[in-house]
């Protein structure tokens, strides 16, 4: 590997270079992943079922194994981040949401990493929470029981919590799938303000029609990498993507 | 005689001084662990923790040792190997605890007939005797469930995290397969000294009836776990009081009380959900 390489490793937020990960059973789920996303930018990662848009968001969370290759976030692995370093927001089916829990306590979550196990929540902390409401229009239901909430409330309920984490990075696992227009409009508002913010963004995605508003780079991935570069470079090396990956079906 | 005077008679013996001491541990123990037991739904769990340990009674009756010795080491060991058997995932756990914990519990009876002089404090185990506990099992029930109560505290935020979202729990720097294991640990403990008072055969209910029954009037696990520990230690010292009037088996008795309970927080709970 050449020593630019190196660098440009070193100051992206996330660089993956000939990455493969595979699972805890030996199976390889994803292959010759290469790409570098700076601060600031937001990464499409498409592609249909099963392709590794999920192992590539676990891999970069800390939670899958790299079995070969590098994959460095801000220049180290994963593993060894400071706890709390990366916000990972799952799909909403990912947990029970009849958990005996409300919206506010779910968001303030978010601070356990920060605070530990036994210092009290601060001022600071508090108000963290809050505005991480305010951000996902929550605010008014923060005393509301999580089993009350819509799929969009749920994953807004999960980014807020995400946010109030102040984390370096965001990865976000297909949080438009099953939601309703408002919730997605607040959504991309809120990722894009992200970025503006100079906070690098993943988001794993079905819905392509609106990529150019969403991502600055796009990740085609089928268990290896198809493609990746600026959203408008690949949306027209691949006019046929968006059309093929919009009516793609959500995961059960 | 005057209401009082009722509820002071009991205290004139001392076993039933230790037997209130006793029920009022096991019952507030039981009901806060047992949130975690509903959240999670571990009480299938539970009740493979608590028969294994029988196996681990015998054994020690049969080497002379304290019961509590056998019932720790089988218990705990139960519980760390359903937590293994979980990780990996080969097995299905409800077929590995139908399978392993129900032939572990036989291994018990299959010792317990085979003694010559058949011993009747064995049975004890099986559906609890209250009234039989000596004080160094007291002084062990209470500095078991101190261990147990000093987890929860320290533990309360891994708990909580791990329990709702076990995924994002591991990326937030919670050492999550320690904390299974470690609850698992505290619910074989908790077991253990529930033993004695309740019996192997109840102490599942105790573990899920009073936190099911908080489950349906509450929103929130810290409220869920006051509330259940209010239904935990009434039924296990209104359940020993009942029992000494009407001369029945106490940890039946208890366990009756909780589901009588149960099913009155479950009215108490679609009203509310009605007037919501």
């Amino acid at each position: 590997m050449s020593i630019p390489v190196v660098t440009s490793a070193v100051e992206a937020a996330v660089a993956a270079c000939d990455l493969e990960v595979a699972y805890d059973d030996g199976r390889v789920g994803l292959t010759q992943v290469n790409f570098a996303l700076a601060p600031g930018q937001v990464l499409g990662v498409i592609g249909p079922n099963g392709s590794g848009k999920s192992t590539l968001l676990k891999a970069t969370a800390g939670l899958l194994r790299v079995s070969s290759g590098t994959l460095l976030v801000f220049g180290r692995e994963p593993a060894d981040l400071a706890p709390g370093s990366v916000a990972y927001v799952p799909q909403i089916e990912a947990v029970d949401w009849h958990f005996p829990a409300t919206v506010r306590d779910i968001v303030s979550m978010g601070r356990f990493p920060k605070i530990g196990r036994l210092r009290r929540f601060s001022a600071r902390d508090r108000a963290l929470v809050d505005q991480a409401l305010e951000a996902v229009e929550l605010l008014n239901l923060a005393d509301r029981t999580i089993g009350l909430l819509s799929g969009g409330q749920q994953q807004r309920a999960f980014l807020a919590r995400a946010l109030a984490q102040e984390p370096a990075i965001y990865l976000l696992d297909e949080p438009t799938t099953g939601v309703d227009a408002a919730t997605e409009e607040n959504l991309l508002h809120l990722v894009r303000t992200l970025a503006g913010n100079g906070k690098p963004v993943m988001m794993s995605t079905h819905d392509l029609e609106r990529a150019r508003d969403w991502f600055d780079r796009l990740l085609v991935l089928d268990t290896h990498q198809v493609l990746e570069g600026t959203t408008s470079d690949v949306l027209a090396t691949h006019p046929g993507l968006a059309h093929s990956h919009a009516h793609g079906h959500p995961k059960p | 005689m005057r209401l009082i005077d009722a509820l002071i008679a009991p205290f004139a013996y001392d076993f039933m001084v230790r037997a209130f001491i006793a029920a009022l541990t096991v019952g507030l123990l039981c009901s806060v662990v047992g949130c975690y037991v509903v959240v999670r739904k571990l009480s299938f769990i539970g009740d493979g923790i608590a028969h294994a340990s029988f196996a681990g009674i015998v054994v020690a009756y049969l080497r002379h040792m304290d019961y509590y010795v056998g019932a720790a080491i089988m218990a705990v060991a139960t519980a760390l190997g359903i937590g293994f058997v979980v990780r990996r995932g080969n097995v299905s756990l409800d077929t590995a605890i139908g399978v392993l914990f129900t032939g572990a519990f036989a291994l018990g009876v299959f010792l317990m007939s085979q003694l010559k002089n058949y011993a009747v404090d064995l049975q004890d185990y099986l559906f609890g005797n209250i009234l039989g506990v000596s004080q160094l099992d007291l002084t062990l029930t209470v500095a078991l469930a101190a261990v147990v109560a000093v987890a929860l505290i320290v533990l309360w935020r891994d708990l909580l995290y791990t329990s709702f979202d076990p995924v994002v729990a591991q990326t937030s720097g919670i050492p999550t397969a320690m904390i299974d294991y470690i609850l698992l640990v505290l619910l074989a403990l908790t077991i253990i000294v529930s033993l004695e008072s309740v019996g192997i055969i109840l102490v599942a209910a105790l573990l899920v009836t009073p936190a099911a029954a908080a489950a349906q009037i509450t929103r929130r696990l810290p409220t869920m776990m006051v509330v259940s520990a209010g239904i935990g230690t009434f039924c296990a010292v209104g359940g020993l009081y009942l029992s000494y009037y009407v001369n029945a088996a106490s940890g039946a008795t208890i366990v009756l009380l909780a589901t009588f309970c149960f099913f009155a927080a479950l009215g108490a709970g679609a009203r509310m959900r009605r007037a919501a």
